[in-house]
């Protein structure tokens, strides 16, 4: 026992025994959406971090094996909400791929601005919650503002603000909305003259960039090695854009550029996001005029059957590289589907990234980290 | 490199693995025992396998299948090794020293499947709580209360 009023002379085991388990979740403001991390502290240090899943796992994997191939893309849209068309996409690319079914051009571009509209749209969100993480509360208005212009695209086009159904094997459900393209110049106007206030309000500021510049780094190789992809893997400097890589749909016919930072910190992070969704405008303008006249779905079967094999598509969602792997026995239903989704991977980086720095960096590394639970669980 | 060229490698370190191309990438079928081989030689050698992208489990009823998708950042080329485990006591070696992302993966085909890696750092459950019984995505799992049959 040491007394009050005795001088503690051996200090160097004090931190052993101030070893502190906090319980951060499943509900926190911080996290969006219900997960769970136990953060081991030494004081203000973070010694480990162990994320707990499944909190809202609905087990779409062992759903998608009773439904039939039309039926298991709409189940994708609640994976990644945020990304909806584009975890659409990829499913209907591989239903496409492994029956040959032939894409009207006219859905291919359409496709293509639907799923650079959802990462804009995405990206505006993180961008507001991120900014809120770290004290700023304005940030998510500014956003916010320009998102709701896309939901009002998409609630036009697809029916739905959110969680949208549109893009389905061979093309697209029905034909965009008359005022589509209109709305979507709007939106470019509108976004261009107001992106540089994200850059005033959030980039330029010196409370921001000190809280975020240098915290939560993340090497190349390790960002390899942990399976990150997306804006994550690319602010530490991969090049890993599956646009770029393995073009589908019309991604070989725009020009666009890659943003890959090389810094690999937090700050990294963000300014990958805010340059990519330059170049998803950039994307949208090349199409948007040039539509083609023509059928926005092929001609299908009513009844899809895939061939006996295995296929596997990637997408790039907001987040990163979107799996989609099927095991078909040549029936109606899939015998085996996994989504290799990529906030599981980027997660399992976080406790790489934030060990050793403080309980205070932990909101920036995990905010842009951007992610999505209803991904990570499935 | 070319699909060839992976072949002759993985010839020279592992002369019974045998092929399949009629996928869209170079299939590789090995023993179970034989997985940590010929991963540290996929790692390590001029194929330089750095990205595993995907890694599941399929139940054949019969027998499990280990499914392992490999990247490089280099080459650009996809692989995929597959490995076939007994049903009843499914069992093979970790990757996780090799590529970190195998640790959640295998975690996740652990409680899923049931398949035990062996010198996996923290083998527990991941997604499913601790009481959990049985393994959700193998063909035989019956749960009446929570499962509606289409």
């Amino acid at each position: 026992m040491i007394q009050e009023t005795e001088i503690i002379k051996d200090t160097t085991h004090l931190g052993d025994e101030g070893e502190l388990v906090v319980n951060m979740g499943p509900q926190h403001p911080a996290t969006h959406g219900v997960l769970h991390l136990v953060v081991t502290l030494n004081g203000e240090t973070i010694k480990k971090i162990e994320p707990h899943l499944g909190y809202i796992h609905r087990s779409i994997e062992k759903m998608c094996e009773s439904l039939t191939y039309r039926q298991f893309i709409y189940v994708t849209s609640r994976m990644d909400y945020l990304s909806s068309h584009i975890n659409n996409l990829g499913c209907a690319l591989l239903i496409e791929k492994g029956m040959q079914i032939e894409v009207p051009e006219r859905a291919k571009y359409v496709r293509v601005i639907l799923s650079e509209l959802t990462r804009i749209a995405s990206h505006e969100l993180w961008l507001g919650a991120m900014a809120m993480d770290l004290g700023a509360f304005t940030p998510f208005f500014y956003a916010f503002r320009e998102r709701e212009m896309i939901t009002d695209i998409m609630e036009d086009t697809c029916g739905a603000r959110l969680t949208m159904n549109y893009i389905v094997p061979g093309g697209l459900m029905y034909d965009i909305h008359p005022d589509f393209q209109k709305k979507v110049k709007a939106f470019i106007t509108q976004f261009k003259s107001k992106v540089t206030e994200y850059e005033d309000l959030v980039t330029n500021n010196v409370i921001f960039q000190s809280r975020t510049k240098g915290v939560g780094i993340l090497s190349a190789e390790d960002a390899i090695s942990y399976g990150c992809t997306g804006p994550v893997a690319r602010a530490s400097g991969v090049s890993c854009d599956i646009r770029k890589l393995f073009p589908y749909e019309v991604y070989d016919k725009v020009e666009f550029d890659e943003v890959i930072e090389t810094a690999g910190d937090s700050f990294a992070r963000y300014m990958v996001r805010v340059k990519e969704m330059n170049q998803s405008i950039r994307i949208i303008e090349q199409l948007i005029d040039n539509i083609p006249e023509g059928d926005f779905v092929g001609k299908t079967k009513n009844v899809l059957k895939l061939p006996k094999g295995e296929f596997y598509t990637r997408v790039e969602t907001a987040r990163g590289e979107l799996g989609v792997y099927i095991v078909s026995e040549g029936g109606t239903t899939p015998h085996r589907i996994k989504f290799r989704s990529p906030g599981f991977s980027n997660l399992s980086a976080l406790n790489h990234m934030a060990a050793g720095s403080k309980i205070g960096d932990l909101m920036a590394t995990m905010g842009t980290l951007d992610l999505v639970i209803p991904d990570i669980d499935r | 490199m070319t699909n060839e060229a992976i072949k002759e490698f993985i010839t020279a370190t592992l002369p019974s693995a045998s092929f399949d191309e009629t996928g869209e990438w170079l299939n590789i079928q090995i023993e179970p025992t034989q997985l940590l081989t010929l991963a540290k030689a996929l790692r390590e050698g001029e194929t330089n396998m750095n990205y595993l992208f995907c890694l599941t489990c399929v139940d054949w009823k019969t027998h499990l299948t280990m499914v392992y998708h490999f990247s490089s950042t280099q080459h650009r080329n996809s692989i995929v090794v597959k490995a076939n485990l007994d049903r009843n006591q499914p069992s093979i070696e970790t990757l996780s020293f090799i590529w970190r992302t195998a640790e959640f993966h295998e975690r996740e085909v652990f409680e899923m499947f049931g398949v035990q890696f062996e010198n996996h750092p923290d083998l527990r459950k991941l997604i499913l709580e601790d009481e959990f019984k049985g393994f959700p995505l193998r063909k035989d799992f019956e749960d009446p209360i929570n499962m509606i049959k289409l």
